[in-house]
């Protein structure tokens, strides 16, 4: 499942939902972004936020871990088939990282990922590169995060 | 007060933060709970992909460097967030045992006419190993508060 060659520019599928917790948010602060506004609910209350609000680094990371579920779903499908799967990743990197609005205690995050490129690679001859679009989108219909990452995908027909 | 203001960033400056040691277990712990794909969190499936062997995650590298900034700076600057980053480059692979700092270099400086009281700082973090290679770079713009709102820069 999901070569290089099986991937469609324009594709897009929700991974998953995340519903954030004030222990999920400041443990995450504690360890990685100890500024007040993730870790004290009486300092956020005073902050710009208003109120406690997830570290911008936690909104993008929570992807992540959804991607790698649905990616194991989808594989353990396709094996379950009797089909190969594809080797996917690493990422080089990410481009236009918005933090669009806090997201507080209690906001539950859709993240949506579109394919908005694929190519070749010129540096791994069995693999090619697939960008995305990720857009992570509160219960109010608001968005409020996304990135564009490009990471390796396996090819089906490995060029000699 | 906060030590750092807006003022504190020139355009040329570079500050390095560190060293800390990332330990394997750090790096699978990190994997295990945010990332768990095997490059991240087993040896022998590593060594497998296109990392040759274990690596942390990309998104550990960023989480770490955040809280290399946290304790570097961030923490004690008038700091007011910043509303994304234009750029994130995982260049060579997280490798355990590394003992990474971080280098802060300031690239621009600009006030905001419309809110006198901040100043907009453009800054490249560049996480480093021990033998100066750069593992991962970033590149965003910080809002920080002013020390003399609306004052010369």
């Amino acid at each position: 499942m999901t070569f290089l060659e099986d991937i469609v520019v324009g594709d897009s599928v929700v991974v998953g939902r995340h519903t954030f917790t004030a222990d999920d948010i400041k443990a995450f602060a504690f360890r990685f972004d100890p500024q007040p506004f993730h870790t004290d609910e009486d300092a956020a209350a005073a902050s710009h936020f208003g109120a406690l609000c997830a570290s911008g680094w936690q909104t993008a990371i929570v992807w992540m871990r959804l991607l790698v579920e649905y990616h194991r779903r989808l594989a353990e499908a396709a094996r379950a088939r009797g089909e190969r799967v594809a080797q996917t990743g690493p990422a080089l990197g990410l481009r236009e990282l918005k933090w669009l609005k806090p997201v507080y205690v209690g906001d539950t995050i859709e993240y949506r990922t579109e394919v908005t490129g694929t190519r070749v690679s010129e540096s791994r001859p069995g693999y090619g590169l697939m960008t995305i679009l990720t857009t992570g989108t509160n219960q109010k219909g608001e968005p409020v995060i996304s990135f564009i990452s490009t990471s390796f995908v396996e090819r089906r027909t490995a060029a000699p | 007060m906060p030590k750092f203001h807006w003022e504190d960033f020139k355009a040329g400056d570079v500050a390095v933060y560190g060293p800390r040691l990332v330990t394997r277990e750090e790096i699978v712990a990190f994997a295990a709970e945010f990332d768990p794909q095997p490059m991240h969190l087993d040896e022998a499936a590593a060594s497998a992909t296109l990392l040759g062997g274990l690596a942390g995650s990309g998104w550990h590298s960023c989480a770490l460097m955040m809280r290399m900034m946290a304790d570097g700076f961030l923490l004690e600057s008038s700091s007011m967030g910043a509303p994304g980053v234009e750029e994130v480059n995982w260049l060579t692979p997280l490798r355990p045992g590394s003992h990474v700092r971080l280098r802060v270099t300031t690239l621009e400086s600009r006030s905001s006419k419309s809110r006198p009281e901040m100043g907009l700082t453009r800054i490249r973090y560049d996480l480093i190993d021990a033998a100066d290679t750069v593992i991962t770079t970033m590149t965003s713009t910080m809002m920080l508060g002013r020390r003399t709102p609306g004052g010369a820069a």
